[in-house]
């Protein structure tokens, strides 16, 4: 074994006590640290995914419609002007197939499913409630929502007059797979129509609304022959959403919503949560480098006396540095390696105890390799910067004057 | 006449900023390959700081010294280390061990410290120079577990492992009983005889200073006589 390690390792062992009480405390550093990164993170996740589950990424559509003003003011002649808001018609997206086909070429854009959405009542017997018809093309719609695996009852089918629509809705007009219903949309068109299946996806909003139809339907419900109005996207990354959409905006012209602008709240209450895990983190590393910097300094005083011998036989101060630089990396590879071993524990059993009725953990967590491999290494990095102080105190020792005050 | 293992020339050793203290006042010595000399003196007449100059640990106001041949005014601190590890052993009152360490390991410090030496030549030196102070039935034992006088012995043997061919012992018998005192004074002499290391002894003890081939007495940081 190279010297500098025997030496690092006999003085831990020779001091066992003082090296467990540290190791014990970069450990529960460490465990609490992969912890609450799980639990945010695992939070963050759950929290997105329930939120995405019901909507895409990226939404196009058509441009507002804007009113324009005859004669705009100049400066020898300024004109008093009152603006209204131009009311929106539903329109088509121009050229969609085409659009369609460019961006799904960009990178990060995993599927794009064109849609016709518009208003409409669904009546049964005395029940008129307002809804959304959003005729879809299944194949491509299943790449933006799973909706197979939301169904509570019937089939994801969407063929002719059939029609797939919200657990909530169902429930309002008492309506099961396999009954009818008839559909007004704000064209005044009006289909009868079989409900196929019922889904949930978890938003009430959506669970009380949509009406899933073909594309076909929902074209000759509104009149728009073979247009559409939104073009729906799924990217890899969601955190990319909002860089892709301006991307597209740019590209297109046409008004691209990513989850992100959509989603404001549900975004700044993320970045809060990621913002106080970044602080938890730090006040750990600082608490982290601060106990191991401290046990290492009082060891270097215990030491003196040795380290003056050890330089007064010959060793190099740059091998004395190198002790105490590897104590600060052991303690904090073992601290951390022990620290994330408990910290998922902890993670696995608060997540076992805070269940729901039906035993779905109220708090799913994220226990995912970068984490143990990021905890590990910051906290191996952090254990050898904080030897980096007594290492270099214990290197520049006065060998004569360290064995003379021993 | 072969070169001098050590040299001293007109060394002088002050303290202090404001007020200086003279501690070495223009010291001059030489000893000769395998000299054995007493270095003889009341408390506080400059024995102890002269032999950290001579053993590398501090450097001179002024003047010069060489080690084995060496000149060590023109040696940066890695050079000393290497000089001091190479040329010089150490023997202390107090023996200075490493407590956590075993008598072998304590003996393997001085090589262990140095790159390329292979362990298995290390092991076999200080298992060779452990028991060649009596001491082979006590390689594992911790430092501080061994007798005063053994202990000594390891601080002899740990001194005479890479066989410098300077030793300098600071009162090695001063916390030892008469027999233990004996014991290790005559270890230092058979070395001195066997490999033909010169040593350098500070010493209170007359007995001692007498058995040695030379006595140099240092009254307030000069030489008074060799």
């Amino acid at each position: 074994m190279p010297f500098e390690w025997f030496v690092a390792l006999r003085y831990m062992r020779d001091a066992r006590g003082q090296t467990i009480l540290i190791l014990a405390a970069v450990s529960i550093g460490v465990s609490v640290l992969v912890f609450l990164s799980a639990l945010i993170g695992g939070l963050q996740t759950s929290l997105i995914e329930k939120t995405l589950g019901s909507q895409a990424h990226i939404t196009l559509r058509m441009p507002r419609e804007e009113a324009r003003a005859f004669v705009e003011s100049t400066p020898e002649r300024a004109i008093a002007r009152l603006r209204e808001e131009r009311p929106q018609r539903l329109r088509s997206i121009d050229q969609w197939p085409a659009v369609i086909a460019e961006v799904e070429a960009l990178p990060g854009v995993l599927a794009a499913s064109p849609s016709v959405t518009g208003a409409a009542f669904a009546v049964r017997a005395d029940a008129k409630n307002a809804v959304v018809v959003r005729g879809v093309a299944p194949e491509r719609f299943r790449a933006i929502i799973d909706i197979d695996a939301r169904l509570v009852a019937g089939r994801f089918e969407v063929d002719g007059d059939d029609v797939v629509i919200g657990s909530k809705l169902a429930a309002d007009l008492g309506i099961a797979v396999g009954d009818k219903l008839r559909i007004r949309s704000s064209e005044n068109i009006e289909i009868v129509a079989t409900v196929r299946g019922v889904f949930q996806l978890g938003n009430e909003g959506v669970d009380s609304t949509w009406v899933l139809t073909s594309l076909r339907q929902a074209q000759s419900l509104y009149g728009l022959r073979a247009g559409v109005t939104t073009i729906e996207l799924k990217v890899a990354d969601v955190f990319s959403a909002e860089r892709i959409a301006t991307d597209i905006r740019g590209r297109t012209g046409l008004r691209a919503d990513s989850w992100m602008t959509i989603n404001q709240d549900l975004l700044s209450g993320l970045t809060a949560q990621s913002s106080s895990k970044t602080m938890i983190q730090f006040f750990v590393i600082v608490a982290v480098a601060l106990g191991i910097a401290s046990v290492l300094i009082v060891s270097v005083v215990q030491k003196s006396r040795e380290i003056g011998i050890l330089r007064a036989v010959g060793t190099p101060a740059r091998r004395i540095l190198l002790v105490f630089l590897i104590q600060g990396g052991v303690l904090g590879i073992v601290g951390s390696l022990v620290g994330s071993g408990l910290g998922a524990v902890f993670a696995k059993v608060f997540e076992a105890l805070a269940t729901d009725a039906s035993g779905t953990p109220r708090f799913p967590v994220q226990l995912e390799l970068q984490l143990f491999v990021t905890s590990s290494l910051l906290a191996t990095g952090i254990g050898v910067l904080s030897a980096v102080i007594p290492a270099r105190r214990a290197s520049r020792l006065d060998p004569a004057t360290a064995i003379r005050n021993a | 006449m072969p070169d001098p293992v050590l040299s001293v020339d007109t060394v002088v050793k002050e303290y202090g900023d404001q007020v200086k203290t003279r501690a070495l006042d223009g010291v001059s010595l030489t000893l000769a390959p395998g000299a054995f000399a007493a270095l003889v003196g009341p408390s506080g007449c400059g024995k102890s700081t002269l032999l950290n100059i001579v053993g590398l640990l501090d450097r001179p106001t002024s003047g010069t010294i060489a080690v084995a041949g060496k000149q060590t005014a023109e040696l940066d601190e890695r050079g000393l280390t290497s000089l001091r590890a190479h040329a010089l052993g150490f023997v202390f009152q107090f023996h200075h061990l490493l407590p956590a360490f075993t008598a072998l390991e304590n003996v393997m410090l001085p090589s262990w410290g140095e790159r390329g030496m292979p362990t298995a030549k290390m092991r076999t030196d200080a298992e060779e120079m452990l028991r060649a102070v009596g001491l082979g039935d006590r390689l594992h034992y911790r430092a501080n577990n061994l007798s005063g006088g053994q202990q000594q012995r390891v601080a002899i043997a740990r001194a005479l492992v890479r066989k410098p061919p300077l030793v300098l012992a600071d009162e090695p018998t001063g916390n030892l009983d008469t027999a233990s005192s004996e014991e290790v004074f005559a270890l230092m002499r058979r070395f001195n005889r066997e490999l033909g290391t010169t040593f350098l002894i500070v010493t209170h003890d007359p007995r001692i200073a007498a058995s040695c081939d030379r006595t140099i007495e240092m009254v307030d940081g000069k030489i008074r006589d060799t």
